[in-house]
């Protein structure tokens, strides 16, 4: 995510995105993609639970499940969500230091459940 | 996810209807519940919570766990009359994080000077108001005290499952409306469901004290409805 994208993002007033409209016209193209959600947050999370991040097979993505910080590391989990069809339960502190610089809140912790559509 | 729950998802949000996504965790399983669908035991209390609440959470149920992604349309308050109170409670509704709209055919009323920043209508409420427009995230609320402006949209209200309806005037005039309502065919059942006086009773005196009145009764009405299905069928029949 690019440094205006995330400023905006972080001031709720980025564009308004439908994760779930974008999933289902992905899916009519009859691209192969991931659904990332944020399940459970605790402390200062950047994203609220019900967050979603829609990734396709060639890394293509759509929305937000951190405000950037563990955006890379989700991409890289959903392609294989996408190859094997198991979903993932995956557990993320957003405490690192490209949090802090952007002005991300520190101590947080995440929950991102990664599945396939179909 | 299933294509097909998607879909379903989708459709519902498109619509205005407040909609679940339930998932089996691990499973790869999951299905979508519309407000007033039945769903028994332990899951039911827990659909039936997160449907107040409009909050997404995890819910553990014999040692599965279960995510439901709750989609529920926005709250929004539309206000009949461009007056004193709706210049207070449309800055009050927005920190609240409820929508606002209003709607006045008097030309002098409805200004944008007025009402900056604020979706404003200078149309009679016929026009402005088609069918279905008050849907069960809505509050309508009439204000003009002016019968031949407030009683359409409160006619409206009364027969669609809006989750409030207030309308401002003495008891003196709400017996005048609650006379001509009748007249208008409206049961005595529906028409008990207008708050009046409008707003909670706190000794409200001002149009700002008023509006803040309205404003705690209309969130009272909205986190304490009631999401039964008997009830959801009661509020559509």
């Amino acid at each position: 995510m690019s440094e205006q994208k995330l400023t905006e993002h972080l001031a709720g007033n980025g564009p308004a995105k439908d994760e779930l409209q974008v999933a289902q016209d992905w899916m009519r193209e009859g691209r192969n993609l991931a659904i990332a959600t944020v399940v459970e947050t605790w402390g200062s999370a950047p994203r609220p639970v019900g967050s979603h991040l829609v990734v396709d097979e060639e890394g293509n993505f759509e929305g937000s499940v951190s405000g950037g910080c563990v955006e890379g590391a989700v991409i890289s989990e959903a392609a294989e969500v996408i190859e094997s069809g198991e979903p993932r339960m995956l557990e993320f502190g957003v405490a690192d230091e490209t949090a802090w610089r952007v002005g991300l809140s520190c101590g947080g912790k995440i929950r991102v459940y990664v599945e396939r559509l179909g | 996810m299933e294509p097909n729950s998607l879909v379903k998802l989708n459709e519902a949000r498109r619509e205005r209807q407040a909609a679940i996504l339930l998932s089996e965790i691990g499973k790869g399983r999951d299905r979508v519940i519309r407000e007033g669908d039945t769903v028994a035991g332990p899951l039911g209390e827990a659909v039936a919570k997160a449907f107040r609440s409009g909050k997404s959470g995890m819910f553990e149920l014999d040692g599965q766990e279960f995510f439901l992604n709750v989609q529920v349309p926005a709250p929004r308050i539309v206000v009949i009359g461009a007056v004193h109170i709706s210049q207070a409670l449309a800055p009050m509704a927005k920190i609240a994080g409820y929508d606002i709209e209003i709607i006045d055919p008097r030309t002098a009323f409805a200004t944008p000077e007025r009402f900056e920043g604020v979706a404003l209508r200078a149309d009679w409420p016929e026009e402005a108001m088609g069918d279905g427009y008050l849907d069960a995230y809505s509050a309508l609320v009439a204000v003009t005290h002016d019968p031949k402006i407030d009683d359409y949209p409160l006619i409206q209200a009364l027969k669609s499952n809006c989750f409030y309806v207030g309308a401002l005037g003495s008891r003196k005039t709400h017996a005048k409306r609650v006379e001509r309502l009748k007249e208008a065919g409206i049961s005595d059942e529906r028409i008990a469901r207008i708050s009046a006086p409008i707003g909670l009773d706190i000794g409200a005196a001002s149009p700002q004290e008023i509006a803040v009145a309205v404003l705690a009764d209309i969130i009272q009405a909205f986190r304490k409805r009631e999401l039964s299905a008997a009830e959801q069928a009661k509020g559509a029949a």
